[in-house]
Protein backbone atom coordinates (compact mmCIF):
# COMPACT_ATOMS: atom_id res chain seq x y z
CA UNK A 1 0.00 0.00 0.00
CA UNK A 2 1.35 3.55 -1.14
CA UNK A 3 1.74 5.64 2.26
CA UNK A 4 0.80 8.93 0.93
CA UNK A 5 2.31 11.82 3.97
CA UNK A 6 -0.61 13.87 5.31
CA UNK A 7 -0.66 17.18 6.94
CA UNK A 8 -0.95 16.91 11.13
CA UNK A 9 -5.00 17.29 12.16
CA UNK A 10 -4.26 20.00 14.36
CA UNK A 11 -8.28 20.13 14.56
CA UNK A 12 -8.48 16.96 15.95
CA UNK A 13 -5.75 17.61 18.32
CA UNK A 14 -7.27 20.82 19.55
CA UNK A 15 -10.31 19.09 20.75
CA UNK A 16 -8.63 16.48 22.12
CA UNK A 17 -5.73 17.91 24.05
CA UNK A 18 -7.79 19.11 26.37
CA UNK A 19 -10.13 16.69 26.72
CA UNK A 20 -7.09 14.25 27.43
CA UNK A 21 -5.99 16.39 30.01
CA UNK A 22 -9.06 17.03 31.84
CA UNK A 23 -9.22 13.18 32.35
CA UNK A 24 -5.82 13.28 33.55
CA UNK A 25 -6.64 15.64 35.94
CA UNK A 26 -7.87 13.62 39.02
CA UNK A 27 -4.55 11.15 38.46
CA UNK A 28 -2.66 13.90 38.87
CA UNK A 29 -4.32 15.09 42.09
CA UNK A 30 -4.46 12.25 43.63
CA UNK A 31 -0.79 11.91 43.02
CA UNK A 32 0.21 15.11 44.03
CA UNK A 33 -2.43 14.69 46.74
CA UNK A 34 -0.52 11.56 48.43
CA UNK A 35 2.92 13.24 48.39
CA UNK A 36 1.48 16.54 50.48
CA UNK A 37 2.05 16.83 53.86
CA UNK A 38 -0.62 17.94 55.90
CA UNK A 39 0.01 21.87 55.89
CA UNK A 40 0.15 21.79 52.05
CA UNK A 41 -3.28 19.91 52.14
CA UNK A 42 -5.57 22.49 51.13
CA UNK A 43 -3.06 25.58 50.42
CA UNK A 44 -2.00 24.12 47.15
CA UNK A 45 -4.09 22.44 44.42
CA UNK A 46 -1.37 20.23 42.92
CA UNK A 47 2.36 20.86 44.14
CA UNK A 48 3.11 23.49 46.90
CA UNK A 49 4.56 26.24 45.68
CA UNK A 50 8.35 27.11 46.21
CA UNK A 51 11.71 28.53 45.11
CA UNK A 52 12.70 25.09 43.58
CA UNK A 53 12.87 24.00 40.20
CA UNK A 54 9.45 24.95 38.16
CA UNK A 55 8.04 27.08 41.07
CA UNK A 56 7.88 24.22 43.23
CA UNK A 57 8.69 23.41 46.62
CA UNK A 58 10.43 20.06 46.11
CA UNK A 59 11.67 19.91 49.34
CA UNK A 60 7.89 20.19 50.98
CA UNK A 61 6.80 17.04 49.79
CA UNK A 62 6.90 13.69 52.03
CA UNK A 63 6.85 9.93 51.93
CA UNK A 64 4.70 10.65 55.76
CA UNK A 65 1.02 9.91 53.96
CA UNK A 66 2.80 6.16 53.53
CA UNK A 67 4.47 5.29 56.72
CA UNK A 68 1.16 6.26 58.03
CA UNK A 69 -0.84 4.36 55.75
CA UNK A 70 1.72 1.15 56.47
CA UNK A 71 2.57 1.74 60.31
CA UNK A 72 -0.41 2.87 61.24
CA UNK A 73 -3.69 2.05 59.09
CA UNK A 74 -1.91 -0.85 58.74
CA UNK A 75 -2.67 -1.26 54.67
CA UNK A 76 -0.39 -3.57 53.63
CA UNK A 77 -2.34 -6.86 54.98
CA UNK A 78 -4.92 -5.50 52.68
CA UNK A 79 -2.22 -5.62 49.60
CA UNK A 80 -0.45 -8.68 50.15
CA UNK A 81 -4.98 -10.33 50.58
CA UNK A 82 -5.57 -8.48 47.42
CA UNK A 83 -2.60 -10.33 45.63
CA UNK A 84 -3.29 -13.32 46.97
CA UNK A 85 -6.76 -13.31 46.30
CA UNK A 86 -6.81 -11.84 42.64
CA UNK A 87 -3.75 -13.91 41.52
CA UNK A 88 -5.59 -17.63 42.76
CA UNK A 89 -8.46 -16.52 40.88
CA UNK A 90 -7.48 -15.22 37.93
CA UNK A 91 -5.44 -18.57 37.39
CA UNK A 92 -7.61 -20.67 38.79
CA UNK A 93 -11.06 -19.22 36.57
CA UNK A 94 -8.43 -18.96 33.51
CA UNK A 95 -7.62 -23.30 33.82
CA UNK A 96 -11.49 -24.12 34.45
CA UNK A 97 -12.78 -21.48 31.81
CA UNK A 98 -9.84 -22.81 28.87
CA UNK A 99 -11.01 -25.99 29.31
CA UNK A 100 -14.75 -25.90 29.54
CA UNK A 101 -14.53 -23.55 26.42
CA UNK A 102 -11.70 -25.52 24.48
CA UNK A 103 -14.52 -28.67 25.45
CA UNK A 104 -17.25 -27.06 24.18
CA UNK A 105 -15.63 -25.68 21.23
CA UNK A 106 -14.01 -29.55 19.44
CA UNK A 107 -16.23 -32.44 21.49
CA UNK A 108 -18.85 -33.75 20.23
CA UNK A 109 -21.38 -35.25 23.25
CA UNK A 110 -24.59 -35.07 24.69
CA UNK A 111 -25.34 -31.95 26.18
CA UNK A 112 -23.19 -30.11 24.31
CA UNK A 113 -25.92 -27.45 22.82
CA UNK A 114 -27.88 -27.29 26.07
CA UNK A 115 -24.73 -26.26 28.14
CA UNK A 116 -23.58 -24.08 25.37
CA UNK A 117 -26.53 -21.99 25.78
CA UNK A 118 -26.94 -21.98 29.54
CA UNK A 119 -23.43 -20.46 29.19
CA UNK A 120 -24.66 -18.20 26.93
CA UNK A 121 -27.68 -17.23 29.10
CA UNK A 122 -25.97 -16.92 32.54
CA UNK A 123 -24.67 -13.90 31.32
CA UNK A 124 -27.45 -11.78 31.50
CA UNK A 125 -27.93 -12.93 35.43
CA UNK A 126 -27.34 -9.78 37.34
CA UNK A 127 -24.92 -10.75 40.02
CA UNK A 128 -26.50 -8.88 42.56
CA UNK A 129 -29.62 -11.59 42.62
CA UNK A 130 -27.03 -14.18 44.04
CA UNK A 131 -25.94 -11.97 46.54
CA UNK A 132 -28.36 -12.66 49.61
CA UNK A 133 -28.55 -16.49 48.66
CA UNK A 134 -25.26 -16.89 48.24
CA UNK A 135 -24.37 -15.29 51.70
CA UNK A 136 -27.04 -18.00 53.17
CA UNK A 137 -25.34 -21.07 51.44
CA UNK A 138 -22.14 -19.60 52.62
CA UNK A 139 -23.59 -19.17 56.01
CA UNK A 140 -24.93 -22.97 56.42
CA UNK A 141 -21.22 -24.08 54.50
CA UNK A 142 -19.34 -22.46 57.57
CA UNK A 143 -17.38 -20.28 54.67
CA UNK A 144 -18.35 -16.89 56.12
CA UNK A 145 -15.01 -15.07 56.60
CA UNK A 146 -13.14 -17.27 54.83
CA UNK A 147 -11.07 -16.46 51.70
CA UNK A 148 -12.61 -20.16 50.32
CA UNK A 149 -16.23 -18.30 50.86
CA UNK A 150 -15.48 -15.24 48.55
CA UNK A 151 -12.88 -17.32 45.57
CA UNK A 152 -14.93 -20.35 45.09
CA UNK A 153 -17.85 -18.87 43.44
CA UNK A 154 -15.68 -16.97 41.26
CA UNK A 155 -13.96 -19.82 40.04
CA UNK A 156 -15.90 -20.50 36.86
CA UNK A 157 -17.28 -17.51 35.12
CA UNK A 158 -19.74 -18.16 32.73
CA UNK A 159 -18.45 -15.10 29.98
CA UNK A 160 -14.79 -16.30 30.49
CA UNK A 161 -15.97 -20.55 29.23
CA UNK A 162 -18.18 -18.24 26.29
CA UNK A 163 -14.73 -16.46 25.32
CA UNK A 164 -12.75 -19.66 25.17
CA UNK A 165 -15.27 -21.54 23.86
CA UNK A 166 -14.78 -18.57 20.43
CA UNK A 167 -11.07 -18.38 21.10
CA UNK A 168 -10.86 -22.30 20.70
CA UNK A 169 -13.30 -22.13 17.46
CA UNK A 170 -11.10 -19.24 16.20
CA UNK A 171 -7.60 -20.36 16.57
CA UNK A 172 -7.39 -24.29 17.28
CA UNK A 173 -7.34 -26.51 14.23
CA UNK A 174 -9.69 -29.28 14.03
CA UNK A 175 -7.48 -30.90 11.69
CA UNK A 176 -4.61 -30.79 14.10
CA UNK A 177 -6.69 -32.09 16.77
CA UNK A 178 -7.83 -35.17 14.25
CA UNK A 179 -4.11 -35.98 13.00
CA UNK A 180 -2.79 -35.77 17.03
CA UNK A 181 -5.23 -38.47 17.52
CA UNK A 182 -4.63 -40.57 14.99
CA UNK A 183 -0.75 -40.54 16.29
CA UNK A 184 -2.03 -41.40 19.67
CA UNK A 185 -2.38 -38.47 21.45
CA UNK A 186 -4.71 -38.51 24.89
CA UNK A 187 -7.84 -36.29 24.70
CA UNK A 188 -6.97 -34.73 27.47
CA UNK A 189 -3.19 -34.63 26.88
CA UNK A 190 -4.50 -33.20 23.40
CA UNK A 191 -6.00 -30.07 25.48
CA UNK A 192 -2.90 -29.37 27.53
CA UNK A 193 -0.01 -29.88 24.51
CA UNK A 194 -2.13 -28.42 21.80
CA UNK A 195 -5.03 -26.56 22.95
CA UNK A 196 -3.43 -24.53 25.60
CA UNK A 197 -0.42 -23.27 23.73
CA UNK A 198 -2.54 -22.12 20.54
CA UNK A 199 -4.99 -20.25 23.14
CA UNK A 200 -2.23 -18.35 24.46
CA UNK A 201 -3.19 -14.83 23.43
CA UNK A 202 -6.43 -15.76 24.99
CA UNK A 203 -5.21 -17.00 28.23
CA UNK A 204 -2.97 -13.95 28.66
CA UNK A 205 -5.76 -11.56 28.47
CA UNK A 206 -8.06 -13.51 30.28
CA UNK A 207 -5.45 -13.96 33.01
CA UNK A 208 -5.37 -10.38 33.49
CA UNK A 209 -9.03 -8.96 33.31
CA UNK A 210 -9.71 -11.39 35.90
CA UNK A 211 -7.19 -10.19 38.08
CA UNK A 212 -8.31 -6.59 37.36
CA UNK A 213 -11.54 -7.47 37.89
CA UNK A 214 -10.45 -9.21 41.16
CA UNK A 215 -8.52 -6.20 42.31
CA UNK A 216 -11.44 -4.33 42.45
CA UNK A 217 -14.21 -6.58 43.53
CA UNK A 218 -15.94 -5.15 46.00
CA UNK A 219 -19.96 -6.42 46.95
CA UNK A 220 -18.63 -10.11 47.69
CA UNK A 221 -15.59 -9.94 49.92
CA UNK A 222 -17.38 -7.03 51.12
CA UNK A 223 -20.67 -9.31 52.54
CA UNK A 224 -18.66 -12.70 52.94
CA UNK A 225 -15.36 -11.20 55.18
CA UNK A 226 -15.87 -9.91 58.88
CA UNK A 227 -12.23 -10.06 59.91
CA UNK A 228 -10.39 -7.06 59.14
CA UNK A 229 -7.18 -8.79 58.76
CA UNK A 230 -8.64 -10.55 55.93
CA UNK A 231 -10.08 -7.38 53.78
CA UNK A 232 -8.66 -6.61 50.43
CA UNK A 233 -7.63 -3.20 49.38
CA UNK A 234 -10.89 -2.32 47.75
CA UNK A 235 -13.26 -3.31 51.15
CA UNK A 236 -9.75 -1.80 53.84
CA UNK A 237 -9.97 1.36 51.88
CA UNK A 238 -13.36 2.32 52.51
CA UNK A 239 -13.15 1.54 56.11
CA UNK A 240 -10.07 3.79 56.08
CA UNK A 241 -12.62 6.43 54.56
CA UNK A 242 -14.10 6.59 57.96
CA UNK A 243 -10.86 6.50 60.33
CA UNK A 244 -9.46 9.10 58.13
CA UNK A 245 -12.24 11.46 57.25
CA UNK A 246 -10.23 15.01 56.83
CA UNK A 247 -7.38 13.15 56.09
CA UNK A 248 -7.21 13.15 52.65
CA UNK A 249 -3.18 13.18 52.09
CA UNK A 250 -3.51 9.48 53.71
CA UNK A 251 -6.29 8.48 51.61
CA UNK A 252 -5.28 9.55 48.80
CA UNK A 253 -1.85 7.71 49.49
CA UNK A 254 -4.13 4.69 50.05
CA UNK A 255 -5.74 5.33 46.72
CA UNK A 256 -2.55 5.38 44.66
CA UNK A 257 -1.07 2.08 46.39
CA UNK A 258 -4.20 0.38 45.17
CA UNK A 259 -4.25 1.49 41.41
CA UNK A 260 -0.22 1.11 40.86
CA UNK A 261 0.01 -2.44 40.70
CA UNK A 262 -3.05 -2.43 38.13
CA UNK A 263 -1.46 1.08 36.32
CA UNK A 264 2.00 -0.86 36.02
CA UNK A 265 0.91 -4.10 35.06
CA UNK A 266 -1.56 -1.96 32.28
CA UNK A 267 1.57 -0.14 30.83
CA UNK A 268 3.49 -3.00 30.74
CA UNK A 269 0.94 -5.96 29.04
CA UNK A 270 -1.56 -3.05 26.81
CA UNK A 271 -2.08 -5.02 24.11
CA UNK A 272 -3.12 -8.10 26.32
CA UNK A 273 -5.55 -5.88 28.57
CA UNK A 274 -6.97 -4.32 25.55
CA UNK A 275 -8.17 -7.73 23.55
CA UNK A 276 -9.06 -9.09 26.61
CA UNK A 277 -11.41 -6.25 27.63
CA UNK A 278 -13.13 -6.11 23.81
CA UNK A 279 -13.01 -9.78 22.77
CA UNK A 280 -16.67 -9.91 24.31
CA UNK A 281 -17.51 -7.75 21.36
CA UNK A 282 -15.42 -7.92 18.53
CA UNK A 283 -16.34 -11.82 18.31
CA UNK A 284 -19.53 -12.27 20.22
CA UNK B 1 -13.30 -35.01 18.03
CA UNK B 2 -14.97 -37.58 19.50
CA UNK B 3 -14.31 -39.33 22.72
CA UNK B 4 -16.67 -40.24 26.12
CA UNK B 5 -15.32 -39.21 29.45
CA UNK B 6 -13.00 -36.27 27.87
CA UNK B 7 -15.28 -33.60 27.60
CA UNK B 8 -17.08 -34.13 30.59
CA UNK B 9 -13.74 -34.20 32.63
CA UNK B 10 -12.70 -31.13 30.79
CA UNK B 11 -16.04 -29.33 31.75
CA UNK B 12 -16.20 -30.79 35.25
CA UNK B 13 -14.79 -28.11 37.31
CA UNK B 14 -16.58 -25.26 35.42
CA UNK B 15 -20.19 -27.19 36.14
CA UNK B 16 -19.21 -28.06 39.32
CA UNK B 17 -18.95 -24.35 40.43
CA UNK B 18 -21.75 -23.27 38.30
CA UNK B 19 -23.93 -25.35 39.52
CA UNK B 20 -23.27 -24.56 43.11
CA UNK B 21 -22.98 -20.99 43.26
CA UNK B 22 -25.43 -19.67 40.03
CA UNK B 23 -27.96 -22.52 39.28
CA UNK B 24 -29.14 -23.28 42.89
CA UNK B 25 -28.74 -19.99 44.15
CA UNK B 26 -30.57 -18.71 41.31
CA UNK B 27 -33.45 -21.25 42.10
CA UNK B 28 -33.43 -20.69 46.23
CA UNK B 29 -33.28 -16.67 45.40
CA UNK B 30 -36.86 -17.44 44.01
CA UNK B 31 -37.84 -19.39 46.67
CA UNK B 32 -36.46 -16.64 49.32
CA UNK B 33 -38.71 -13.93 48.20
CA UNK B 34 -41.58 -15.41 48.88
CA UNK B 35 -39.94 -15.74 52.30
CA UNK B 36 -39.47 -13.47 55.24
CA UNK B 37 -36.21 -13.90 56.80
CA UNK B 38 -34.39 -12.99 60.25
CA UNK B 39 -30.51 -13.57 59.04
CA UNK B 40 -29.69 -16.40 57.33
CA UNK B 41 -31.09 -18.64 60.00
CA UNK B 42 -34.57 -18.04 60.58
CA UNK B 43 -36.77 -17.94 57.98
CA UNK B 44 -40.96 -17.51 57.52
CA UNK B 45 -42.96 -18.31 53.99
CA UNK B 46 -45.06 -14.87 53.32
CA UNK B 47 -46.32 -16.05 49.72
CA UNK B 48 -46.07 -12.67 47.44
CA UNK B 49 -46.51 -10.18 50.36
CA UNK B 50 -42.48 -9.10 49.66
CA UNK B 51 -43.45 -8.68 46.25
CA UNK B 52 -46.76 -5.81 47.24
CA UNK B 53 -44.88 -4.39 50.19
CA UNK B 54 -42.37 -3.35 47.74
CA UNK B 55 -44.93 -1.49 45.15
CA UNK B 56 -46.08 0.18 48.08
CA UNK B 57 -42.42 1.15 49.47
CA UNK B 58 -41.58 4.71 48.77
CA UNK B 59 -37.60 3.88 49.26
CA UNK B 60 -37.89 1.21 46.69
CA UNK B 61 -39.65 4.03 44.09
CA UNK B 62 -37.18 6.23 45.16
CA UNK B 63 -34.38 3.90 44.86
CA UNK B 64 -35.75 2.63 40.88
CA UNK B 65 -36.00 6.85 39.67
CA UNK B 66 -32.36 7.05 40.76
CA UNK B 67 -31.39 4.27 39.01
CA UNK B 68 -32.77 4.75 35.96
CA UNK B 69 -31.92 8.64 35.82
CA UNK B 70 -28.44 7.48 36.35
CA UNK B 71 -28.52 4.77 33.58
CA UNK B 72 -30.46 7.16 31.17
CA UNK B 73 -27.52 10.15 31.70
CA UNK B 74 -25.09 7.80 31.33
CA UNK B 75 -26.22 6.36 28.26
CA UNK B 76 -27.10 9.67 26.82
CA UNK B 77 -23.83 11.63 27.55
CA UNK B 78 -21.56 8.85 27.80
CA UNK B 79 -21.99 6.98 24.60
CA UNK B 80 -22.40 9.90 21.94
CA UNK B 81 -18.74 11.07 23.32
CA UNK B 82 -17.21 7.65 23.48
CA UNK B 83 -18.28 7.44 19.75
CA UNK B 84 -17.06 10.81 18.75
CA UNK B 85 -13.25 10.18 20.69
CA UNK B 86 -13.60 6.76 19.23
CA UNK B 87 -14.28 8.71 15.20
CA UNK B 88 -11.33 11.53 16.33
CA UNK B 89 -8.72 8.92 17.16
CA UNK B 90 -9.89 7.08 14.12
CA UNK B 91 -9.29 9.83 11.65
CA UNK B 92 -6.59 8.01 8.86
CA UNK B 93 -2.91 9.26 10.19
CA UNK B 94 -3.59 10.68 13.16
CA UNK B 95 -0.06 11.38 15.56
CA UNK B 96 -0.12 9.95 18.74
CA UNK B 97 -2.92 7.71 18.49
CA UNK B 98 -1.90 4.55 20.76
CA UNK B 99 -1.04 7.74 23.72
CA UNK B 100 -4.39 9.51 23.39
CA UNK B 101 -5.83 5.81 23.35
CA UNK B 102 -4.32 5.12 26.94
CA UNK B 103 -4.82 8.29 28.25
CA UNK B 104 -8.73 8.29 27.71
CA UNK B 105 -8.58 4.81 28.81
CA UNK B 106 -6.50 5.18 31.91
CA UNK B 107 -9.52 5.36 34.41
CA UNK B 108 -10.65 2.33 33.95
CA UNK B 109 -7.82 1.17 35.62
CA UNK B 110 -8.56 2.90 38.72
CA UNK B 111 -11.92 1.26 38.81
CA UNK B 112 -15.22 1.66 40.59
CA UNK B 113 -14.11 1.73 44.49
CA UNK B 114 -10.53 3.56 44.12
CA UNK B 115 -12.90 6.23 41.55
CA UNK B 116 -14.93 6.53 44.57
CA UNK B 117 -12.55 7.28 47.11
CA UNK B 118 -11.18 10.07 44.39
CA UNK B 119 -14.61 11.20 43.83
CA UNK B 120 -15.25 12.09 47.51
CA UNK B 121 -12.61 14.41 47.57
CA UNK B 122 -12.72 15.93 44.46
CA UNK B 123 -16.15 16.78 44.46
CA UNK B 124 -16.11 18.24 48.41
CA UNK B 125 -17.26 22.07 48.76
CA UNK B 126 -14.28 24.36 49.12
CA UNK B 127 -11.30 21.52 49.46
CA UNK B 128 -12.25 19.48 46.22
CA UNK B 129 -10.34 20.02 43.15
CA UNK B 130 -13.92 20.42 40.96
CA UNK B 131 -15.08 23.21 42.55
CA UNK B 132 -11.96 25.30 43.50
CA UNK B 133 -11.13 25.07 39.19
CA UNK B 134 -14.54 25.96 38.34
CA UNK B 135 -14.17 29.01 40.74
CA UNK B 136 -10.97 29.96 39.40
CA UNK B 137 -11.41 29.21 35.69
CA UNK B 138 -15.83 29.74 34.95
CA UNK B 139 -16.45 33.60 34.85
CA UNK B 140 -19.75 33.65 36.49
CA UNK B 141 -21.30 31.99 39.53
CA UNK B 142 -24.10 29.03 39.15
CA UNK B 143 -26.57 31.75 40.88
CA UNK B 144 -26.21 33.28 37.60
CA UNK B 145 -27.37 29.98 36.07
CA UNK B 146 -31.46 30.23 35.78
CA UNK B 147 -31.62 26.20 35.40
CA UNK B 148 -29.31 25.54 38.66
CA UNK B 149 -30.44 28.84 40.13
CA UNK B 150 -28.92 28.54 43.83
CA UNK B 151 -27.36 31.64 45.53
CA UNK B 152 -24.28 30.01 46.53
CA UNK B 153 -20.55 30.90 44.35
CA UNK B 154 -18.70 28.02 42.81
CA UNK B 155 -16.52 27.13 46.14
CA UNK B 156 -20.03 26.33 48.06
CA UNK B 157 -21.40 24.29 44.59
CA UNK B 158 -23.34 21.55 46.85
CA UNK B 159 -22.31 18.58 44.40
CA UNK B 160 -22.13 16.17 47.45
CA UNK B 161 -25.04 17.18 48.85
CA UNK B 162 -27.50 17.85 46.28
CA UNK B 163 -26.38 17.80 42.54
CA UNK B 164 -25.95 14.02 43.44
CA UNK B 165 -27.03 12.28 40.58
CA UNK B 166 -24.90 14.74 37.97
CA UNK B 167 -21.71 14.00 40.44
CA UNK B 168 -22.50 10.39 39.84
CA UNK B 169 -22.99 10.59 36.09
CA UNK B 170 -19.74 13.07 35.69
CA UNK B 171 -17.57 10.06 37.60
CA UNK B 172 -19.09 7.29 35.83
CA UNK B 173 -18.47 9.41 32.86
CA UNK B 174 -14.79 9.53 33.44
CA UNK B 175 -14.71 6.11 34.64
CA UNK B 176 -16.01 4.24 31.46
CA UNK B 177 -16.05 6.64 28.54
CA UNK B 178 -12.37 5.58 26.95
CA UNK B 179 -13.39 2.01 27.91
CA UNK B 180 -16.79 2.25 25.73
CA UNK B 181 -14.18 4.30 22.94
CA UNK B 182 -11.71 0.78 22.94
CA UNK B 183 -15.22 -0.86 21.87
CA UNK B 184 -16.46 1.34 19.32
CA UNK B 185 -12.43 2.05 18.13
CA UNK B 186 -13.56 -2.16 17.17
CA UNK B 187 -16.40 -1.37 15.60
CA UNK B 188 -14.97 1.26 13.15
CA UNK B 189 -12.71 -1.31 11.60
CA UNK B 190 -16.27 -2.73 9.82
CA UNK B 191 -16.63 0.25 8.24
CA UNK B 192 -16.24 0.06 4.37
CA UNK B 193 -13.49 2.65 3.19
CA UNK B 194 -14.21 2.10 -0.61
CA UNK B 195 -18.17 2.73 0.54
CA UNK B 196 -17.11 5.72 2.35
CA UNK B 197 -14.59 7.20 -0.35
CA UNK B 198 -17.60 6.19 -2.78
CA UNK B 199 -20.05 8.57 -0.78
CA UNK B 200 -17.00 11.27 -1.01
CA UNK B 201 -17.06 11.00 -4.27
CA UNK B 202 -21.24 11.34 -4.61
CA UNK B 203 -20.85 14.33 -2.70
CA UNK B 204 -22.36 13.19 0.45
CA UNK B 205 -22.14 15.78 3.50
CA UNK B 206 -20.62 14.35 6.81
CA UNK B 207 -23.82 13.64 8.57
CA UNK B 208 -25.64 11.57 5.58
CA UNK B 209 -22.05 9.64 5.60
CA UNK B 210 -22.29 9.34 9.72
CA UNK B 211 -26.20 8.03 9.26
CA UNK B 212 -25.49 6.06 5.88
CA UNK B 213 -22.40 4.86 5.95
CA UNK B 214 -20.66 4.83 9.88
CA UNK B 215 -24.06 4.10 11.87
CA UNK B 216 -24.57 0.76 9.97
CA UNK B 217 -21.23 -0.73 10.21
CA UNK B 218 -21.09 -0.26 13.77
CA UNK B 219 -24.69 -1.36 15.05
CA UNK B 220 -23.95 -4.69 16.12
CA UNK B 221 -21.00 -3.76 18.43
CA UNK B 222 -23.24 -0.24 18.79
CA UNK B 223 -25.80 -2.22 20.30
CA UNK B 224 -23.89 -4.54 22.72
CA UNK B 225 -22.71 -1.27 24.32
CA UNK B 226 -25.31 0.15 24.95
CA UNK B 227 -26.94 -3.32 26.77
CA UNK B 228 -23.25 -3.44 28.48
CA UNK B 229 -24.17 -0.10 29.49
CA UNK B 230 -27.66 -0.22 30.57
CA UNK B 231 -26.41 -3.61 32.39
CA UNK B 232 -23.53 -1.90 34.45
CA UNK B 233 -25.53 1.34 35.36
CA UNK B 234 -28.82 -0.62 36.80
CA UNK B 235 -26.49 -2.32 39.12
CA UNK B 236 -24.59 0.66 39.67
CA UNK B 237 -23.52 0.53 43.67
CA UNK B 238 -20.21 0.77 44.57
CA UNK B 239 -19.43 4.60 43.50
CA UNK B 240 -22.50 5.87 45.65
CA UNK B 241 -21.54 3.27 48.94
CA UNK B 242 -17.91 4.22 48.38
CA UNK B 243 -18.85 7.94 48.07
CA UNK B 244 -21.24 8.23 50.88
CA UNK B 245 -20.70 5.43 53.21
CA UNK B 246 -18.73 6.20 56.45
CA UNK B 247 -19.97 9.61 56.33
CA UNK B 248 -22.45 11.73 58.42
CA UNK B 249 -24.58 11.57 55.00
CA UNK B 250 -26.06 8.92 56.15
CA UNK B 251 -24.84 6.00 53.37
CA UNK B 252 -26.77 7.07 50.56
CA UNK B 253 -27.16 10.77 50.77
CA UNK B 254 -28.88 13.22 51.88
CA UNK B 255 -31.86 12.77 51.46
CA UNK B 256 -31.53 8.98 50.15
CA UNK B 257 -30.59 10.93 46.53
CA UNK B 258 -27.62 8.23 45.87
CA UNK B 259 -29.66 4.70 47.05
CA UNK B 260 -29.89 3.00 44.37
CA UNK B 261 -31.70 -0.61 43.61
CA UNK B 262 -28.78 -2.58 44.47
CA UNK B 263 -27.79 -0.45 47.32
CA UNK B 264 -31.30 -1.12 48.68
CA UNK B 265 -30.93 -4.68 47.79
CA UNK B 266 -27.92 -4.66 50.03
CA UNK B 267 -29.19 -2.64 52.96
CA UNK B 268 -32.43 -5.25 53.19
CA UNK B 269 -30.12 -8.04 53.17
CA UNK B 270 -26.98 -6.84 55.48
CA UNK B 271 -28.53 -3.79 57.68
CA UNK B 272 -31.86 -5.59 58.06
CA UNK B 273 -31.16 -8.85 57.60
CA UNK B 274 -34.03 -9.19 55.37
CA UNK B 275 -32.79 -11.68 52.45
CA UNK B 276 -36.36 -12.34 50.80
CA UNK B 277 -37.10 -8.87 50.54
CA UNK B 278 -33.57 -8.10 49.11
CA UNK B 279 -33.96 -11.24 46.79
CA UNK B 280 -37.40 -9.66 45.87
CA UNK B 281 -35.37 -6.52 44.69
CA UNK B 282 -33.07 -8.91 43.08
CA UNK B 283 -35.64 -10.08 40.95
CA UNK B 284 -37.29 -6.90 40.04
CA UNK B 285 -33.88 -5.84 38.59
CA UNK B 286 -33.37 -9.12 36.97
CA UNK B 287 -36.31 -9.28 35.17
CA UNK B 288 -35.95 -5.74 33.84
CA UNK B 289 -32.23 -6.81 32.41
CA UNK B 290 -34.17 -9.44 30.73
CA UNK B 291 -36.34 -7.50 29.33
CA UNK B 292 -33.58 -5.39 27.84
CA UNK B 293 -31.63 -7.92 26.65
CA UNK B 294 -34.15 -9.65 24.61
CA UNK B 295 -35.15 -6.24 23.07
CA UNK B 296 -31.93 -5.54 22.26
CA UNK B 297 -32.23 -9.70 20.55
CA UNK B 298 -35.48 -8.65 18.63
CA UNK B 299 -33.86 -5.26 17.03
CA UNK B 300 -30.55 -7.54 16.62
CA UNK B 301 -32.14 -9.96 14.66
CA UNK B 302 -34.55 -7.48 12.68
CA UNK B 303 -31.12 -5.53 11.21
CA UNK B 304 -30.21 -8.91 9.75
CA UNK B 305 -28.14 -10.37 12.82
CA UNK B 306 -24.47 -10.86 13.10
CA UNK B 307 -22.33 -9.48 10.92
Amino acid sequence: MKREKRPIAWGTHAALVPLAIVVLVPIAWMVTAAFRGAEDQFGSLFLPAGDGPLGVAWDRLTLDNFRRLFAEARLGVALVNSVFLSSVSAVVATICCAAGGFALAHYRFRGRGMITLVVIGAMIIPPPLLLAPTYEMLFHLSLLDTFAGVLIPGFAPAFGVFLFRQAALQSVPRELLEAARIDGCGDVRAFFVIGLPLLRPMLGAFVLITFLMWWNNFIGPQVILQSPEKYPLAVAIAQLKGVYYQDYGLQMAATLVSVSPVMVMFLLLQREFIAGLTAGAVKG
Amino acid sequence: MRARATPYILLAPFMLVFAAFVVYPLLRSLMLSTERTFGPSATEFVGIENFTLLLADPLFWKATRNTLVFTAGSLLIQLPLALLLAMALNRPGLRGRSLYRLVFFSPQLVGLVFSGMLASLMFEKQTGLVNRVLAGVVPFEPADLPLIGIGVPWLDFPWLEVFVMPMLILTALWLYVGFNMVYFLAALQNVDRSLVEASMLDGASRWQRFVHVTLPAIRPVGLFVVLLSIIGSVQLFELPFIIYGQTDMGGSGPDDRALTLVMYLYRQAFESGDLGYASAIGWIIAVFLFAVAAGQLLLHRRHGGAR
